[in-house]
């Protein structure tokens, strides 16, 4: 069997204590045998799968100190796509928290052998990234930015220096790579097996040839599994069975959409080369040609993500599929050319296998794990889009910390499986998107990229007259999103040639919807945000907002208040717009992706009271924002009602009748701290009410505009956006926003205890906003995200988002500062003064800008500021 | 432009001395990768086309059909002569800007390939499909539908195709002509015979009808439904002397009604010899009108072959006159593609077509009948439309030729009488006919000019329609299982392996498929871009001596309906 050439065999013998001996030889094993080791009858964790991440799992709860917890694994443990993954543990990530992960696993197997005597094969080797394109190598040089701040040694090297370190290597069509020298080679079996080794030391049971059939679940609480050797009831249940884990997901009565899909994947291996490949030589990744190459018993293995996937299991695990999982020679021939052009030398190299081993692809390219939205105490770790070995440890380590904690130490929220709702649990949608998936992951990786597949799910009811009128769309939660409108008669570039990580092409498309939204008035359709009403008979509703939110909701009816729905920590779970409908009923605006995680996180906190009710009216309602100085006149027009600030002051609601519709919930906040309205339109008024809108704005120059003007416009004036800027780890305080915390408002709420002690004790970072100085918009490279910020020449932190600013015609850069103490590295408090005491460079891509730090927005923007403004940002410049 | 230098071409034919005593396959080679990598090699070529015009006055062409009196000289002056005695007359400087200019397509002097879109659009400027309309949703044809292309090599291109449906009896008529000594025989036949062939098959009243309308002036009933490519025209000018001689054939029908049923076979043998014969009058009796009486010479001193299929239910009649070729593809039961020939080509390899040549003629000509392969030493097609030099007495000829027009006086080729004419005819236009009962396992049936049976084998033909048309490459997956395979030798295998694919996916029609096999196929029967653009970027002057025109009609049977009729009949 080939599986022996990647395992060792050797981990049995080093821990005979959950096996029973007679299951080691194969021969024996494959027949019937009765199981020695019965199922416990309870267990407090019940870890679904045998592979990299649920020993990982294991092995991170056990070390945590949770003791009474079972492994259990179909097959045999490592058997899976583990056994066959490349073993290679990579730290060039794009993702920050991915990075971080890949860099902790690194560290992780590194001493793993040293721990539990099992041998994982670690060798470091080190690993080149290759460039054939100058885009290539600026794509490189982002990663490589990140990694030197993250303190992993990384560099950018030459096409001459590629040959020094690797002697195979064809450089002629180069133009530079990227070095990562502490980058390793594991035997992914083996350190699976050394993971297990280590949890059952810890008294974590492990039992093989066991299956899973269903999680029983009771009142939204996982109570118990359902295995094919019996029951086993828990507390928690980790479904961590990769290609498996949709399947299991959806085989009980509770379903737990987990979104992922498999496609075959293959790589090579050879015979060894005459002279034998050193196992120290560094991993060859050639993404412009979609191979990596490794070395592997003196001979190589390489692999690919080919431009034109092979999904499978598509209708669930299939045995024809699993026995058509064959050497697909055809298939791979695009990716032998490239491995032949990279390493011509290796024509004389004999094959040994094609070996084609499915992975699982999620739909962002990016892993999954966290809790179900739907069902307590059901958790996943899974869809590793073949990363899973240099994931694992990572990934297993937050889970972990997340199931004992209540929270992982890193803020995962881009792995969050409940940024996915059911809409993703389709399998079409999923089995054509893990075909745009997995091609992508050797594609080039720029700013601003939307998804082909999949599209067109959700879709505002104007999403017909948009598209007429030159809209260009992108999707967020499977809803289309207006970018910006293309004029008539002008043309964009192709998709593919609009790659760039220079100035795109619809620059000056986006700067004539800003300016239309700062000199007459703009219409975007927002109507993607997310939409609660929660109302009560009493003041239970009043009673529970309060407690769960942060400002003081105890408003006049028809007010609008900004509020974060804090953590424990005071960290951002949510940032919403609440308005207050009634005296008990609320309605709350929420970011788009919130949809999932905003609704579990209140279901859970919500007393179990009849009395209280929350609905999602997400689908019932079309927003339209008004922005722009002349929206007051247009609105006014429409409803023969005064719009001005004496009549409709800011942060105000009120349903009123805009033509003939009535009940059009307007509200005096635009998101971007532009003058303006938000119209909640009920969906059957939309068309009426924008065609209205369209035809009286007509004679205040009223025109479409997408969301990166508005984009623009909110970063220009420092608004911070959550899930770009804030996360669960960034408080109030941290983000200049202690006017939306009412510390004294009468009552406990959630997060109060942290903002207090922050409050008086200062806080460890700050949102800061930069202005770049000496960037050539034209020119030089833009800012994207998580571009490394150096004060005085020593890393303090990154960006969150940027955007070019029109009015400022520079670049705005949003990001937060940290205060690390020059020799301990320890991380201080960090002051207003130390904030504009320094002197700032912004790094992108390896080259650095001069940047100025503010604290505060521009206040000459603000032409029409209002009075409730001028009191918020007075309150807000005074801390 | 050098070919516009050239003799009235329409008449005289290219100088290029193909097929001459050099085997094709191994001259086309060396030729090829000599010449083409580097423009400059091409000017010994270009220039022979020159040198052959000066010479056309001592041999008189050297085209396919036609033979040069001494195709010796012909080879050696083509081989040796531009670059030994020839070499200083011609400065290439002025040549190459000359031929760039000509061609434009190529762009750059440095590269002389086309891309894949050129490579493209130059086989697929002729191509035309044909599907048969479904009824009622059930298919009642025996035919599917058709593709057919060409490719030229002559300028203008000397084959011809047709296709139509009879309107007035049931059955389809498709027929591919390859024209020599000019076109305007394949052109006229490709035409007319369709009529001829329709009308022998009408029944008596039909053919009464057909009579009383044209009598009283009332609208005619539609014989055919042409399927036509815009590029396949119609000579306007001769359709009423065409009509008039097709007018007086069925009313000489009408007048001979037998009364019986009208048997295929017949009808087309009576089709082809009177069209052939009416070819002969009307250039005999010539015209009041000279552009019509120099079309009419024209057609009838120039000649064409062809190879004319009838489908009517299971029936399938080829009717073959000449070389062109048809051949039917059938599935073996386990897949595999194979060819069976409905057509004997008339040519010298032909050992009964030599035969019944000699038993039509005295023994004292027995020598001279058939020289290098050739009918008296000249024509390769031992049957043909036309080519009355090969038909007519010499007085005949001599009398034609004086009372024609000058254009005609002052051609050579014309006025040149055959060496040891003594008993003509030699030459026939009488079909042979070949019955076929079509069965399920007959896919389709290729009829092809000799422009592709001369590049690739039958058995070729019927593996890659057969795969084209099927959609199903029947590839088995490759395994490395125990054996000591490297890299590069996979490599290799893989890149060939989808080179076949990827040349099926790029055509929608199996004509143009055929062709781009016929023309760039390399070694292992894999189509070679390279090749392809090499020969496809050829010159009209040089492109004659690589290739011959290619016309090729794919039809491809309903085997359901196939199969329904051979039930019925049991």
């Amino acid at each position: 069997m080939f599986l022996r050439l990647l395992s060792d065999v050797r981990w049995r013998a080093a821990n005979p204590k959950w096996r029973s001996p007679t299951c080691c030889r194969r021969s024996t094993s494959s027949t019937a045998e009765p199981h020695p080791v019965s199922l416990p009858a309870r267990a407090q964790v019940v870890i679904c799968g045998g592979g990299i991440m649920g020993t990982s799992v294991a092995y991170h709860l056990s070390k945590m100190g949770w003791k009474d917890i079972v492994l259990l694994e179909q097959g045999r443990l490592a058997a899976g796509t583990t056994r066959f993954c490349a073993g290679i543990v990579s730290t060039a990530r794009h993702v920050s928290i991915e990075l971080k992960m890949a860099d902790y696993s690194n560290k992780l197997y590194q001493q793993l052998e040293q721990e539990t005597g099992v041998n994982t094969g670690y060798t470091k080797t080190g690993s080149i990234s290759l460039a054939q394109t100058q885009d290539r190598l600026i794509s490189l040089k982002r990663i490589a930015s990140s990694l030197n701040v993250m303190g992993i040694p990384c560099e950018i090297i030459t096409p001459k220096q590629v040959a020094q370190l690797h002697p195979l290597i064809n450089i002629h069509d180069l133009v530079g790579a990227m070095y990562v020298p502490e980058d390793a080679l594991v035997s992914s079996a083996n350190v699976s097996l050394a993971l297990a080794t280590a949890a059952s030391r810890n008294g974590v049971q492990i039992h093989e040839r066991t299956s899973v059939s269903h999680v029983s679940v009771q009142k939204g609480r996982v109570t118990g599994v359902e295995t094919d050797r019996g029951q086993i009831q828990c507390q928690y249940f980790v479904n961590c069975a990769g290609q498996w884990a949709y399947e299991l997901g959806h085989s009980g009565e509770e379903p737990v959409n987990i979104p992922l899909h498999a496609c075959e994947h293959f790589y090579l291996l050879t015979h060894p080369l005459k002279e034998p490949l050193a196992s120290n030589l560094p991993t060859i990744v050639d993404p412009d040609g979609r191979i990596y190459i490794r070395n592997w018993q003196g001979g190589i293995l390489s692999g690919g993500f080919e431009k034109n996937p092979k999904p499978l299991f598509t209708e669930g695990r299939n045995q024809l599929e699993i026995q058509n999982l064959q050497e697909d020679w055809d298939h791979f021939e695009p990716l032998l050319s490239a491995l032949l052009r990279r390493m011509p030398d290796l024509e004389a190299l004999q094959i040994m296998q094609l070996v084609n081993c499915p992975e699982s692809f999620t739909p962002d390219m990016r892993c999954i794990m966290g809790e179900s939205p739907t069902v307590r105490g059901y958790f996943v770790l899974a869809g590793m889009n073949s990363a899973g070995i240099s994931y694992g440890g990572g990934a297993g380590k937050y889970l972990a910390e997340w199931m004992v904690n209540g929270y992982p130490s890193e803020n995962v929220w881009p792995l969050d499986l409940k940024r996915f709702g059911t809409l993703q649990s389709s399998r079409t949608f999923l089995r054509h998107r893990v075909m745009e998936v997995m091609p992508l992951m050797c594609d080039l990786k720029v700013p601003r990229w939307d998804f082909q597949t999949g599209r067109q799910l959700r879709t505002s009811p104007l999403y017909d007259r948009l598209d007429a009128q030159g809209a260009r769309w992108m999707e967020k939660h499977g809803f289309e999103r207006v970018k910006y409108f293309v004029p008539p008669g002008k043309d964009l570039l192709d998709l593919d040639q609009s790659k760039t990580f220079y100035k795109p092409d619809w620059f000056d498309i986006v700067g004539s919807e800003v300016k239309c939204c700062k000199e007459a008035v703009c219409v975007i359709d927002m109507s993607s945000f997310t939409k609660f009403e929660i109302s009560s008979t009493g003041d239970q509703a009043l009673e529970t907002l309060q407690y769960l939110f942060s400002n003081d909701l105890d408003v006049p009816v028809g007010h609008v208040v900004h509020t974060g729905m804090l953590n424990e920590k005071g960290g951002y779970e949510n940032d919403c717009s609440i308005a207050r409908l009634s005296k008990r009923s609320f309605f709350m605006i929420s970011p788009t992706d919130q949809q999932v995680h905003c609704w579990a996180w209140l279901k859970n906190r919500l007393p179990d009271d009849s009395n209280l009710t929350m609905e999602d009216v997400t689908w019932k309602y079309t927003a339209l924002n008004l922005i722009g100085p002349r929206a007051v006149d247009v609105l006014s027009e429409l409803s023969y009602a005064p719009m001005t600030p004496e009549h409709f002051p800011s942060l105000f609601c009120k349903e009123m009748s805009v033509g003939y519709a009535n009940g059009i919930r307007v509200m005096s906040i635009t998101h971007t701290g532009e003058p303006g309205f938000m119209l909640y339109i009920p969906i059957e008024y939309a068309l009426h009410v924008y065609n209205e809108v369209m035809n009286m704005g007509q004679k205040y120059g009223i025109r479409n505009a997408g969301y990166y003007a508005l984009r623009s416009l909110r970063i220009e004036k420092f608004f911070a956006f959550w899930g770009q800027d804030l996360d669960a780890f960034t408080t109030p305080m941290e983000c200049g926003r202690e006017f939306q915390v009412k510390l004294e408002k009468g009552m406990q709420f959630v997060g109060q205890e942290a903002l207090l002690e922050q409050k008086q004790n200062g806080v460890y970072k700050r949102f800061t906003m930069f202005i770049l100085e000496d960037h050539d918009t034209d020119t030089d490279l833009w800012p994207w995200w998580g571009e490394p910020i150096f004060r005085n020449g020593r890393y303090v932190g990154k960006t969150t988002s940027s955007a070019y600013s029109y009015s400022l015609e520079r670049h705005v850069c949003l990001g937060f500062v940290h205060h690390f103490d020059e020799k301990t590295g320890e991380e201080l408090v960090v002051t207003t003064d130390f904030i504009n005491q320094g002197e700032y460079e912004i790094d992108i891509a390896g080259q650095r800008f001069q940047a100025k730090a503010k604290l505060y927005p521009f206040s000459s923007l603000f032409t029409h500021r209002r009075r409730k403004d001028e009191v918020e940002l007075s309150g807000y410049q005074r801390e | 432009m050098l070919a516009a230098s050239c003799c009235d071409r329409r008449m005289c034919v290219c100088p290029g001395p193909r097929r001459i005593a050099i085997p094709v396959r191994s001259s086309r080679l060396p030729l090829l990768s000599d010449a083409m990598p580097a423009p400059a090699h091409l000017f010994p070529l270009i220039r022979n086309c020159e040198i052959s015009r000066i010479c056309s006055t001592v041999c008189y062409c050297h085209h396919k059909h036609l033979c040069c009196l001494s195709s010796h000289f012909a080879h050696g002056h083509f081989r040796y002569a531009p670059q030994k005695k020839f070499a200083a007359l011609y400065r290439p400087k002025e040549n190459f800007n000359h031929f760039i200019h000509a061609r434009d397509y190529a762009s750059t002097p440095q590269r002389f390939y086309l891309t894949p879109p050129q490579v493209n659009s130059i086989l697929k400027a002729n191509e035309y499909s044909f599907k048969v309309p479904e009824f009622d949703g059930k298919n009642v044809s025996s035919v599917l539908g058709f593709d057919s292309n060409q490719l030229p090599a002559n300028a203008p291109i000397e084959d011809r195709r047709s296709a139509a449906t009879c309107l007035q009896t049931r059955g389809m008529l498709l027929g591919v002509f390859d024209g020599h000594a000019g076109c305007a025989c394949a052109q006229a036949v490709s035409e007319r015979l369709f009529y001829y062939i329709a009308v022998s098959l009408l029944p008596h009243e039909t053919l009464l009808e057909i009579e009383n309308a044209v009598e009283s002036g009332r609208a005619l009933l539609p014989i055919l439904q042409w399927h036509k490519h815009p590029n396949d025209y119609f000579s306007k000018e001769a359709s009423k002397l065409y009509f008039n001689s097709l007018r007086t054939y069925w009313q000489e029908l009408i007048d001979l009604n037998s009364g019986e049923t009208t048997d295929v076979k017949e009808a087309l043998i009576n089709a082809f010899k009177r069209l052939d014969n009416d070819i002969s009058l009307e250039a005999q009796v010539g015209d009041p009108n000279s552009f019509l009486n120099y079309l009419v010479l024209r057609v009838a001193f120039s000649g064409a072959t062809a190879c004319v299929a009838h489908v009517d239910g299971v029936d399938l009649h080829i009717a073959n006159t000449g070389d062109s070729r048809a051949m039917l593809g059938v599935q073996e039961e386990d897949g595999s593609w194979s060819a069976v020939n409905l057509s004997y080509d008339h040519n010298a390899q032909n050992e009964h077509e030599v035969e019944r040549v000699k038993m039509e003629h005295p023994k004292s000509e027995e020598k001279s009948l058939v020289k290098q392969d050739r009918l008296l030493g000249l024509l390769m097609p031992f049957r043909a439309f036309g080519d009355v030099k090969f038909k007519w007495s010499i007085e005949l000829q001599k009398r034609v030729v004086e009372s024609g027009p000058d254009q005609l006086n002052d051609n050579e080729y014309t006025k040149f009488i055959p060496p040891n004419y003594h008993t003509p005819p030699y030459l026939t236009a009488e079909p042979e006919v070949i019955h076929h009962k079509l069965r399920p396992q007959d896919k389709f049936l290729v009829l092809a000019t000799d422009g592709l049976w001369e590049t690739m084998h039958r058995q070729d033909v019927a593996r890659i329609v057969g795969e084209y048309l099927t959609g199903v490459h029947h590839q088995q997956p490759i395994a490395v299982g125990g054996y000591k395979v490297t890299l590069g030798q996979m490599h290799g295998l893989l890149t060939e392996r989808r080179a076949r694919i990827s040349s099926v996916f790029e055509d929608q029609n199996a004509a143009t498929h055929l062709i781009r096999h016929a023309v760039g196929n390399n070694e292992f029967g894999t189509v070679d871009h390279e090749r392809l653009s090499k020969m496809l970027s050829l010159p009209e002057e040089l492109a004659r001596m690589y290739r011959d025109d290619i016309t090729i009609i794919v039809v491809q049977f309903n085997s359901h309906v196939i199969g329904a009729c051979q039930n019925e009949a049991l």
